[in-house]
C-alpha cells in the first residue's frame, strides 16, 4: 500500500511535469490554476487537518500575498516571494493573536470578520487600486521568458513550489510540533494538561499557514498577472475548506486531490449547465453528506 | 457593504446653495444607525439562539434575510400592497425554518464545524441560484407603502421618514416580545436551559427536538422579517445577505454567546458605528467595525455583555 501510493503519486507528478510535451497552453494554464489551488488548500490543511481549526480568514492571507506583488512592483522573484510570505505571515500573526483568544464557533466568526476586514482594505481604500482588480507586471524570473514559453515555465515553477511545500509540511508533521498539533485536534484539554502551550502552538500554525497562503497568492499573481479583491473574500476561503473536505481531511495529499477535483469541476460544470452555483452547491452537499473521508478515503 | 460593488457611481453635482445643518445630518444618521442596529438585532438574535441552543453554525442566515427581501418584492408586486409582505415573511419564515431544521440541520447538530460551514455555504449557493431562477439577477426597488410615504417633522426643520420610524417601532416591539419570551415564559426558560447546557432539556423531561424546531423556525422568521422590512429602505439585489451576515457575526461576537440582551446592545453599537462610519469616513467603515471587534476580543474575549 505504501509503495503503491508512492508510485501513483510519482505518476501524477510525472504526468503534470511532462505536460509541456503533450498538452496545449490552455491546459497547462488550467493545471497551473489547479496547482495554485492545491498550495492554497494545502496551507489551510496545516490548520484544519493539523490543529483542527476552521478559519475563514485564509483567503485574506492568500490575497495579501497576491497584492504584495502589485504593491512591491516588478522586481526579482527573489524579493517578491519572501516578501509575500512575510507580509501574509505578519498579518496572520496579528489576526491569529486576536482570533485565537476565542475557540470554536467564536473563532470561526472572528476569522470571518477579520478576513472581510482585509477584503475591505483592498476593496474600499485606494490601496488595492481598483474594485474590479488590476493587471500587474510580473516579477522578474532569473532569465527572460519568451511569451510562448510562459505557460510551460509557470507550470513547472508552480509544480516545484507545490512540491517543496508538500515536502516541507510532510516533514513538519513528523516533528514534535506537528505531533503536538495533531494532539490539539484530537483533544485540546489533554494537551494543555500535559503542559503544552496550546495557545502558542496554534498561533505558530496559524502564522505559518498564513505565510504559505501568501506564497500561494504570490504564485497566483505571477501566473495570472492579475489581482482582484475577490481573492480575499470569504467565499474563496470556503472553497479551500471544500477542497480539504473533498480530498479528505486525514491525509496531507487530500487537499491536492480536492483542489484538482474542484478545478476540473469548475472547468467541466459549465458544459453541463450554466448554473455554476447549482453544480457547486450540489457537489458540496454530496461531499458533506456522503464522502465522510473524502476522495483520499475512497480506496481505504 | 458589498453593495458598493454594484452601486452606480453618481456624478458629482456642484455644491448646492442650501446645505442641511451639520447637526441635522448627524441626528438623521444617528436615527438611521439605531434603526439599522435594530434590523441587525432581528438577524443576529436568531443566529445567537440557533447556535446557543442547537450548536449549529448557520452561514446561510444572511441568505434568509435576502429571501425575506425578495419575498417582500414579489408580494408587493403581485398584490400591489407592501402591507402583506411582513406577515408573509414571518409565516413563510416559520414554515421554511421548520422544514430546514427537520430536513437538514437536525442531522448536522453533532457534526464537526467544517461540515456545518460547508453545508451552510452550499445552502448559500443554492438559495442564490433559486433566487436567480425564480426572480432574476437584477436590482429592484420596493416602494415605501403610500400610507407611510411622508416625513415627520421632529425639531428645528428636521424631518425623518415615517416608514423608518415605523420600522424602528416594529423592531422595538419584536425585540421586546423576544426578550420577554426568553426571560419570562416557560418555553423561554427551556430555551435558556438548552443554551446553557444542551443535555439539560432531556433531563428536565422536555422534548428537545420540538424546542430546536421552534428556535430554528423563529430565527428564520426573524431574519426574513428583517429582510422584508429592509426592502423599501435599500434596493433588493443578489448577495445582499452577505454584508448582513458578516455584521451579525460581529454582533454575536461582541454580544457574547447565546445572550439576547448582549446581542441587542451589540447590534445597536455595530449599527451606529457602521452607519456613522459610512457617512463620515466611507473608506474605513468596513474596517472600523472589525476594528471594534478586535478591541473587544482583546479586552473581553467572551463578549462585551457576557456574564463574567
Amino acid at each position: 500500500m505504501k509503495t503503491a501510493s508512492a508510485r501513483s503519486c510519482a505518476l501524477a507528478v510525472l504526468a503534470v511535469a511532462s505536460m509541456p510535451l503533450w498538452a496545449s497552453a490552455y491546459h497547462m494554464q488550467l493545471a497551473s490554476t489547479a496547482l495554485i489551488a492545491s498550495m492554497f488548500a494545502l496551507s489551510l490543511q496545516l490548520l484544519t487537518g493539523g490543529a483542527g481549526l476552521v478559519s475563514l480568514a485564509h483567503a485574506g492571507f492568500f490575497g495579501l500575498g497576491a497584492y504584495s506583488v502589485y504593491l512591491i512592483g516588478p522586481v526579482s522573484i527573489a524579493v517578491t516571494l519572501p516578501a509575500a510570505a512575510a507580509i501574509a505571515g505578519l498579518a496572520a500573526l496579528g489576526i491569529g493573536a486576536l482570533a485565537l483568544r476565542t475557540t470554536g464557533f467564536f473563532f470561526l466568526m472572528s476569522t470571518l470578520a477579520f478576513g472581510q476586514m482585509l477584503f475591505f482594505l483592498f476593496h474600499d481604500t485606494p490601496l488595492g487600486g481598483s474594485l474590479d482588480g488590476v493587471f500587474i507586471q510580473r516579477p522578474d524570473l532569473f532569465w527572460t521568458v519568451p511569451k510562448a514559453a510562459r505557460p510551460a515555465v509557470f507550470l513547472l515553477l508552480n509544480l516545484t513550489v507545490l512540491g517543496a511545500m508538500y515536502a516541507g509540511l510532510h516533514a513538519l508533521m513528523r516533528t514534535l510540533f506537528g505531533r503536538a498539533l495533531l494532539g490539539i485536534r484530537a483533544n485540546e484539554h489533554r494537551m494543555r494538561a500535559m503542559g503544552h502551550d496550546v495557545q502558542r502552538l496554534k498561533l505558530a500554525a496559524f502564522t505559518l499557514a498564513g505565510a504559505l497562503a501568501g506564497v500561494a497568492g504570490h504564485m497566483a499573481a505571477l501566473t495570472d498577472a492579475f489581482v482582484s479583491p475577490d481573492l480575499l473574500g470569504w467565499h474563496h476561503s470556503a472553497e479551500a475548506l471544500l477542497m480539504i473536505l473533498l480530498g479528505g481531511i486525514g491525509a496531507l495529499h487530500g487537499p491536492i486531490l480536492g483542489a484538482f477535483a474542484l478545478t476540473l469541476l469548475e472547468e467541466l460544470g459549465p458544459m453541463i449547465t450554466e448554473r455554476q452555483r447549482l453544480v457547486e452547491g450540489a457537489v458540496i452537499l454530496g461531499a458533506v453528506l456522503l464522502l465522510r473521508n473524502g476522495l483520499a478515503g475512497i480506496r481505504r | 457593504m458589498v453593495r458598493s460593488i454594484y452601486a452606480p457611481q453618481l456624478p458629482r453635482h456642484p455644491r448646492p446653495r442650501y446645505l442641511p445643518h451639520p447637526m441635522t445630518t448627524l441626528l438623521a444618521q444617528l436615527l438611521n444607525g439605531i434603526q439599522y442596529g435594530l434590523l441587525l438585532f432581528l438577524i443576529s438574535s436568531g443566529l445567537t439562539l440557533i447556535f446557543g441552543v442547537m450548536g449549529v453554525i448557520n452561514l446561510a442566515h444572511g441568505s434568509l434575510f435576502m429571501i425575506g427581501a425578495y419575498l417582500a418584492y414579489v408580494v408587493a408586486n403581485v398584490t400591489g400592497s407592501f402591507w402583506l409582505a411582513p406577515p408573509a415573511a414571518v409565516a413563510g419564515g416559520l414554515l421554511f425554518g421548520a422544514l430546514l431544521e427537520t430536513g437538514l440541520f437536525r442531522r448536522f447538530r453533532d457534526r464537526e464545524h467544517l461540515d456545518q460551514v460547508l453545508l451552510t455555504f452550499a445552502l448559500i449557493l443554492l438559495f442564490e441560484e433559486a433566487r436567480s431562477l425564480l426572480v432574476d439577477n437584477q436590482f429592484h426597488s420596493v416602494a415605501v407603502p403610500a400610507l407611510l410615504d411622508f416625513s415627520v417633522p421632529i425639531a428645528g426643520g428636521f424631518a425623518y421618514s415615517a416608514y423608518r420610524i415605523a420600522v424602528l417601532g416594529i423592531c422595538l416591539i419584536v425585540a421586546g416580545i423576544m426578550v420577554l419570551t426568553v426571560e419570562r415564559t416557560k418555553i423561554g426558560s427551556a430555551i435558556r436551559a438548552a443554551a446553557e447546557n444542551p443535555e439539560m432539556l432531556g433531563l428536565l423531561g422536555l422534548n428537545a427536538s420540538r424546542i430546536h424546531r421552534l428556535v430554528f423556525a423563529a430565527g428564520t422568521a426573524l431574519a426574513m422579517l428583517a429582510g422584508a422590512l429592509a426592502a423599501p429602505l435599500q434596493s433588493v439585489y443578489p448577495n445582499m445577505g452577505d454584508g448582513f451576515l458578516i455584521l451579525s457575526f460581529i454582533v454575536v461576537v461582541i454580544g457574547g454567546l447565546g445572550s439576547i440582551t448582549g446581542a441587542f446592545w451589540a447590534a445597536l453599537l455595530v449599527g451606529l458605528i457602521d452607519t456613522l462610519g459610512k457617512a463620515y469616513v466611507p473608506q474605513l467603515a468596513g474596517v472600523a467595525v472589525c476594528g471594534m471587534m478586535a478591541l473587544v476580543l482583546l479586552v473581553r474575549p467572551a463578549g462585551l455583555f457576557a456574564k463574567a
